[in-house]
């Protein structure tokens, strides 16, 4: 094969990233399934969507019936993020041609991570080592995911409780967070505008109110942030 | 949702997030951003993950015995295994095991 250097250097680096995404996808699968939706939609999901934390919000929105305007909005915000993460890649990605679509969809929080920290080795074809990593990690996304809506659907497991997986994910990216910003005033403000939410709204309609809520906070604070800086 | 509803769903999410990908590549040629952005960039991803966790919670009824009491404590169980062992798949999976047992046993 003609890049075969480029895919052994890619699959060699992903392998943390393929033993979290096969484990975090199984349990989207199996999660999926448990409510009774049809095994296909995680593959589905898992091609068209490819956003960790959205698909697993994604089972909250058919569950509750959310409108089609809602989950947009929900959905944009949930992934606000990532709109963050091109920016640090805009050079990066310059040279890279037709492979550029398909890179900047597989963009996930790991992927940016993984192309971050990449050491230059001039001997590798950078577009496609990049184009390697980032398929490689949607696979193993595609490949959890399928299999854990597959054998959820024809072994009955006790899943109550798996929910939990997503609380789980979201308190470790908050972790995560905090060591790279140590600023704890972000993690007030979410915390106070989920509260308010989370007693004065209906709870279909908390994700929008707490997120607007602590964007209002946020400019408020914001020169106690700068300061902090 | 019927099937049909959710494949409209699944559209939706899928161009939504498509769109938060590509926006930058689309609007910033070079590493030019607005000063309100920059502080958004910084703050709002701890904030969004915050209130991620408390959106999980959201069907919890923490006015009713044990008051929301598994909950806090497998939180409390996830974070501390993040915090020694720095391993994030081992943090969300012994916390999810931990939370099931919680659930189906007590």
């Amino acid at each position: 094969m003609k890049y075969q250097r480029e895919l052994k250097a890619a699959f060699k680096i992903s392998i943390p990233v393929m033993m979290g995404y096969l484990v975090l996808g199984f349990a989207f699968g199996l999660l999926l399934v448990s409510f009774n939706y049809d095994w296909y939609l995680a593959p589905l999901m898992s091609i068209f969507i490819y956003a960790g934390a959205l698909q697993f919000v994604a089972i909250n929105f058919f569950n509750v019936k959310a409108g089609f305007v809602d989950i947009a909005i929900a959905s944009l915000f949930v992934n606000l993020r990532q709109s963050f993460y091109g920016l640090s890649l805009l050079k990066r990605f310059r040279k890279t041609g037709k492979l550029k679509p398909y890179l900047i969809f597989g963009l996930t929080d790991e992927t940016y991570a993984l192309l971050t920290t990449i050491k230059d080795d001039e001997q590798l074809k950078k577009r496609w080592y990049y184009f390697f990593l980032t398929a490689l990690n949607q696979i193993y996304w595609f490949v959890g995911a399928t299999a854990g809506a597959i054998i959820g659907s024809n072994i009955e497991f006790n899943t109550a409780g798996l929910e939990f997986s997503l609380t789980a994910l979201f308190v470790v990216l908050c972790i995560e967070q905090y060591k790279n910003l140590k600023n704890s005033i972000p993690f007030l403000v979410g915390t106070v505008a989920s509260i308010f939410a989370l007693i004065f709204i209906p709870s279909d309609k908390m994700l929008i109110v707490a997120i607007f809520i602590s964007l209002l906070l946020l400019f408020f604070f914001r020169k106690r942030l700068d300061l902090n800086d | 949702m019927t099937n049909f509803e959710i494949y409209i769903a699944i559209i939706i999410m899928a161009l939504v997030n498509f769109l938060t990908r590509v926006f930058p590549f689309l609007f910033f040629t070079k590493n030019d951003l607005p000063k309100s952005l920059e502080f958004i960039e910084k703050f709002f991803p701890a904030t969004i993950m915050t209130i991620l966790v408390f959106y999980t919670l959201k069907d919890i009824d923490f006015s009713l015995s044990p008051y929301g009491a598994k909950e806090i404590i497998s939180i409390l169980f996830t974070a501390s295994l993040h915090i020694l062992m720095k391993n994030y798949l081992i943090s969300i999976f012994l916390g999810t095991i931990f939370y099931m047992g919680l659930v189906q046993y007590f």
